[in-house]
């Protein structure tokens, strides 16, 4: 298979067409996995050519939504990295669980696997009551399927071996109920969970709280932009709360890292005041 | 041929074998990066960079993201994400699909380093079991770069490098008691 080739030049005009029609920001992105998406579904969608996909995109409503939604990396999967799920469980969530009220925001949640691991851990410690886990993306079209909390049947065993990996002791497949190939999780997980867009190249923050996960989400940003969002996040977390990111992901090159002491050898930090 | 501004090697199935008898050999002085794409399990992380390291004097370790890529140094793609080598020749991390049933995938690292480096890549495709590197190679020879592969037939697993000769302008053939001398003629 030969590689179509899309210029660095045409990616640039594909951002700016798009932060002028749709008010959509990607230019902060990393420009080598961002061109590699373009050129992907380019291929995937089998464009006749350039002037085409950029007509498209800008014209067809439908298509530039499946344009946001393949360039950007969606793919997730339930306690992915195990023992970061086994260091919320153990460290982390029991003593958010001192406090009348957790409130958590999973940003960059995708079509939600992690929402619905965090809601399964805070179920075992007895939290979920006092709990409200804001998800937020954005892309509407992942949020939409998050909501549903309906996945792939065939994943569960995967799931599983994850879950008691991070020191889940219950029967996994007690959270949901077999419909034909798909999973539906138990509605008393959904039950306290918002699901959200928020584009946290520019939108603000919109609440306080006590733990915010983000988890490679900000490999796709520069620099830069990883500065800002890494604000963002100071700006929406409590003194004491915890910050946690992707294993490959570190504030440590940022402004706000003065503030944060890193938990044992996870990427979880904890603000200080 | 050209200057040499980076040496990628992908590998898979037996292909560790291999950079470990040679990667004692190269010169710790060369001029250029090594970066070393090789499939392996997942969570077994910080073991192979550590495992490479005792075979060199030249630092080894986990490429990072946002990491600049520095000559002189071999660097390791961390298990689970795709590598990719941007413009600024910096290192970008990616967890989006496997590729070849593969991730990290010897293709991404070799594709986007093929427009980056130019005539100047050298990508060297070892053992492996199954076809990824192929496209990849073909990228590197389209922009000008020099494409290599372990001689299939002293390979643990000949599939790899078979299928990278059947489909790509392999510029050398090489065994692997030729590789590190090969590598230190390209500073």
């Amino acid at each position: 298979m030969e590689l179509p080739l899309i210029s660095d030049e045409q990616v640039e005009i594909l951002l700016s067409d798009l932060l002028e029609h749709y008010g959509y920001d990607f230019t902060g992105y990393s420009k080598a996995s961002l061109k590699r998406r373009v050129i992907r579904l380019y291929s995937l969608d089998k464009i006749p050519g350039f002037a085409e996909f950029r007509y498209k995109i800008i014209n067809d409503n439908v298509y530039f939504k499946r344009f946001v939604e393949q360039i950007t990396v969606n793919v997730t999967e339930m306690f992915r990295d195990p023992v970061f799920f086994k260091t919320l469980r153990d460290v982390v969530l029991p003593r958010l669980g001192t406090y009348p009220f957790i409130r958590i925001w999973l940003a960059g949640c995708s079509t939600g696997e992690e929402a619905y691991s965090i809601a399964i851990l805070l179920k075992e410690l007895n939290l979920l009551h006092k709990s409200l886990i804001y998800a937020t993306d954005l892309n509407p079209s992942v949020l939409e399927k998050a909501g549903q909390g309906m996945f792939q049947l065939s994943y569960m065993k995967q799931y599983s071996e994850n879950y008691i990996l991070s020191g889940g002791k219950n029967d996994f497949s007690s959270y949901y109920t077999a419909k034909y190939s798909l999973a539906k999780f138990n509605d008393e997980l959904r039950g306290k969970m918002i699901f959200s867009t928020h584009n946290l190249v520019s939108d603000h923050s919109f609440n306080e709280f006590q733990l915010i996960l983000c988890r490679n989400v900000l490999i796709y940003f520069d620099r830069d932009l990883q500065h800002k969002v890494l604000e963002l996040f100071d700006d929406s977390l409590e003194d004491l709360g915890y910050l946690a990111l992707g294993t490959k992901e570190t504030i440590d090159f940022s402004r706000i890292s003065r503030k944060y002491k890193r938990l044992q050898s996870e990427k979880i930090w904890r603000k200080t005041n | 041929m050209e200057n040499c501004e980076a040496l990628i090697i992908g590998g898979s199935a037996g292909s560790l074998d291999v950079l470990l008898r040679v990667l004692p050999a190269i010169r710790p002085d060369i001029k250029f990066p090594v970066i070393i794409v090789i499939h392996r399990k997942h969570g077994a992380d910080s073991l192979l960079p550590e495992l490479l390291s005792g075979r060199t004097r030249m630092e080894v370790k986990e490429a990072e993201e946002k990491e600049e890529i520095v000559p002189g140094t071999v660097y390791v793609a961390p298990s689970d994400y795709h590598l990719l080598v941007e413009l600024n020749r910096t290192f970008s991390l990616d967890y989006s699909e496997k590729v070849n049933y593969s991730r990290p995938a010897i293709d991404v690292t070799f594709q986007t380093a093929a427009e980056v480096y130019k005539r100047k890549l050298v990508c060297l495709l070892l053992s492996g079991s199954n076809s990824d590197g192929v496209n990849g190679l073909k990228t590197v020879k389209e922009w000008g770069g020099t494409a290599i592969i372990q001689n299939p037939e002293t390979a643990q697993v000949a599939f790899m490098p078979q299928q990278a000769k059947q489909h790509v302008k392999i510029d050398r053939i090489l065994n692997i008691e030729d590789m590190a001398e090969f590598i230190n003629l390209l500073s």
